[in-house]
């Protein structure tokens, strides 16, 4: 960022700068940074029904991480979401580096119709992507099975979203098919920034366009990786969409697809016999902040950083 | 010689390259192409040839019938609608106004504010639900557009603000300072010189705002799930639940979902992308 810092003086025009920030930030401040920090202080009270609320201290986090019934659920819900995130750095960002290295090479014929098209299911909702999966995966219907017959892979066809223990990594997966456009595109505009003459030099001594690539274009585009790879972190822990749309806010089979996310849905409305609970909610809302800010401030701090003094 | 065998290498290295590229594509499409033949099928055609073309045969809009029949569909649609273009209009408006302000005046605690407006880049605004929900029941808004209007515009201003910062970097000085040497207002300067001059970043940021809001579940279920005000998402998400045997109406009601965003995608991807490249995100 080379550029020149604010250059007008705002005595010069006090009530136009006032007019100009006041909108924005009471908005922002009111609907987005009030009701975070307020969460915060309501994961300190209790709200009996129809009682006044009362101050408890850490009681409702003893609660959630301390009782043992709430506790296996929040660790089960964190590590499945560690799961769920796991799949999505382990393949939707590889797949999307190579994509956006592919799709960088010199010369490529229909290079914008293949990115519009592989970038086309990231624009849908992720409510829809759950149940187009959910129909194609369905042994009802039995297209999946017709798709797998293509390869002579039919005998490996199972109810995988019906089973507790493949339910989490379909559903990684199907979020990963939706989402290796973010990789994607992020990537493929920090490899465009990237200077020709850079990789000319090394293509006239002879590397091939791949080792270009491995050596020279992906050191460079490090920073946009980390900051992908944040992106995902705090993507995935906030996720509930589509585990709600395709096995409900129970998260099955036997909540072996419950993630954070729906977690908090749960905590926050309750369920079936279970009667929701704002202080409790806003105590697992708590929590999910704590680990968001975590991985954001590992990335600040520990790769970011190191990173920079890699580019110098 | 040699540069017949350098040629042939370029062939079948292209050839590779397009399998690929290729195979990836339909490995994306294929099952939202899936979804679309099949809503135009009956019954019989869905089940007996999932993978074949609607044919005389098997042609039938009773999917979309039923759908148009058994829900509000247009309601939901338009509740879309206007939620996103509203939320669009807003925040293009106060987010390029905030960010003329923080890269043009020199203000104590500009960088300061600039980073707190920047905060709700990183931090989901989900988590804050709780006491959203408590003040959305304050202000006497459950169950309105305009409480979804107030959560998006909250959600889209930060990013859109550091894009439309960065952006305003790049406007040239002597623009404006021939303008300020003519006299004319500050306000007359932000809106007659400046506002035209970043549009080609308005649409980047228009549809980095838009998508989340139109395919957002969570706050049409927390704030606004009933007396017709859901949302498109919400709509197809309960209609699905109650007609989850219907596969006619359950592939029709997604397929109404899905092509009014791919048509708004397919116009605007190459601003998209041409925001992101030009260096409007970093």
């Amino acid at each position: 960022m080379a550029h020149s810092g604010p250059m007008t003086d705002w005595r010069k025009a006090k009530l136009p700068v006032f007019a100009f920030l006041a909108p924005a930030t009471i908005i922002y401040t009111l609907f987005m940074i009030y009701p975070l920090i307020d969460s915060i202080r309501l994961s300190f009270y209790t709200t009996p029904s129809g009682g006044e609320m009362a101050f408890v201290g850490f009681d409702n986090y003893r609660t959630i991480l301390g009782d043992p019934d709430w506790s296996a659920t929040f660790w089960n819900s964190f590590w499945n979401n560690m799961k769920f995130f796991a799949v999505h750095m382990l393949v939707q960002n590889p797949i999307g580096i190579a994509l956006a290295g592919i799709l960088s090479l010199p010369q490529l014929r229909f290079r914008n119709t293949y990115r519009t098209m592989m970038i086309m299911p990231t624009m849908l909702s992720v409510v829809i992507v759950g149940f187009i999966w959910q129909l194609i995966l369905s042994p009802v219907w039995g297209v999946g099975v017709d798709i797998l017959d293509i390869f002579g892979l039919k005998s490996l066809f199972g109810p995988w979203l019906g089973k507790e223990g493949s339910a989490l990594i379909t559903l990684s997966f199907i979020s990963v098919w939706q989402w290796v456009g973010i990789p994607l595109m992020l990537i493929y505009a920090a490899l465009l920034a990237i200077p020709d003459d850079l990789v000319d030099a090394a293509i006239v001594d002879g590397a091939t366009h791949f080792e270009v690539f491995l050596h020279i274009k992906l050191p460079l585009v490090l920073p946009t990786v980390a900051m992908v790879s944040i992106l995902t972190f705090v993507g995935n822990f906030n996720a509930f969409d589509l585990i709600y749309a395709v096995k409900g806010a129970l998260a099955g089979p036997n909540f072996s697809t419950d993630i954070m996310g729906t977690l908090f849905y749960r905590t926050f409305f309750g369920y079936q016999l279970q009667l929701g609970d704002p202080s409790l909610g806003a105590t697992v809302a708590s929590l999910m902040f704590l680990i968001i800010l975590a991985g954001v401030l590992f990335y600040l701090f520990a790769v970011q950083r190191r990173l920079a003094r890699y580019q110098l | 010689m040699m540069t017949k065998n350098i040629r042939r290498e370029d062939m079948s290295r292209a050839v590779i390259v397009h399998a690929i590229l290729l195979t990836y594509t339909l490995v994306a499409l294929y099952p939202i192409f899936l979804v679309i033949i099949n809503a135009f099928k009956s019954r019989k055609g869905i089940f007996s040839a999932p993978m074949s073309l609607p044919n005389a045969e098997t042609f039938s809009l009773e999917g979309f019938t039923k759908v148009l029949a058994r829900s509000n569909f247009e309601l939901f649609f338009f509740n879309s609608f206007t939620v996103t273009v509203v939320t669009i209009v807003i925040v293009l408006l106060l987010a390029s106004m905030a960010a003329w302000a923080l890269s043009e005046y020199k203000f104590p605690g500009n960088t300061w504010l600039a980073l707190y407006l920047a905060v709700g880049i990183m931090v989901p605004i989900r988590l804050g639900s709780v006491s959203i929900l408590n003040l959305i029941v304050e202000l006497g808004l459950i169950n309105t557009l305009t409480a979804l209007i107030l959560v998006y515009v909250a959600q889209g201003l930060p990013l859109a603000i550091f894009i439309l910062t960065e952006f305003m970097h790049q406007i040239p000085k002597d623009l404006k300072e021939a303008a300020r040497c003519d006299g004319v207002g500050e306000f007359k300067i932000f809106f007659a010189v400046i506002l035209p001059l970043i549009r080609p970043a308005v649409a980047t940021v228009a549809v980095f705002t838009m998508i989340p809001i139109w395919n957002d579940l969570w706050f049409p279920l927390i704030l606004a799930p009933g007396d017709g005000k859901q949302t498109i998402t919400l709509g197809i998400q309960q209609f699905i639940g109650q007609y989850v045997t219907d596969w006619n109406a359950v592939l029709a009601s997604l397929s109404l979902a899905i092509i009014p965003i791919l048509i708004l995608y397919l116009i605007f991807s190459r601003q998209l992308i041409r925001g992101l490249t030009s260096g409007a995100v970093k």
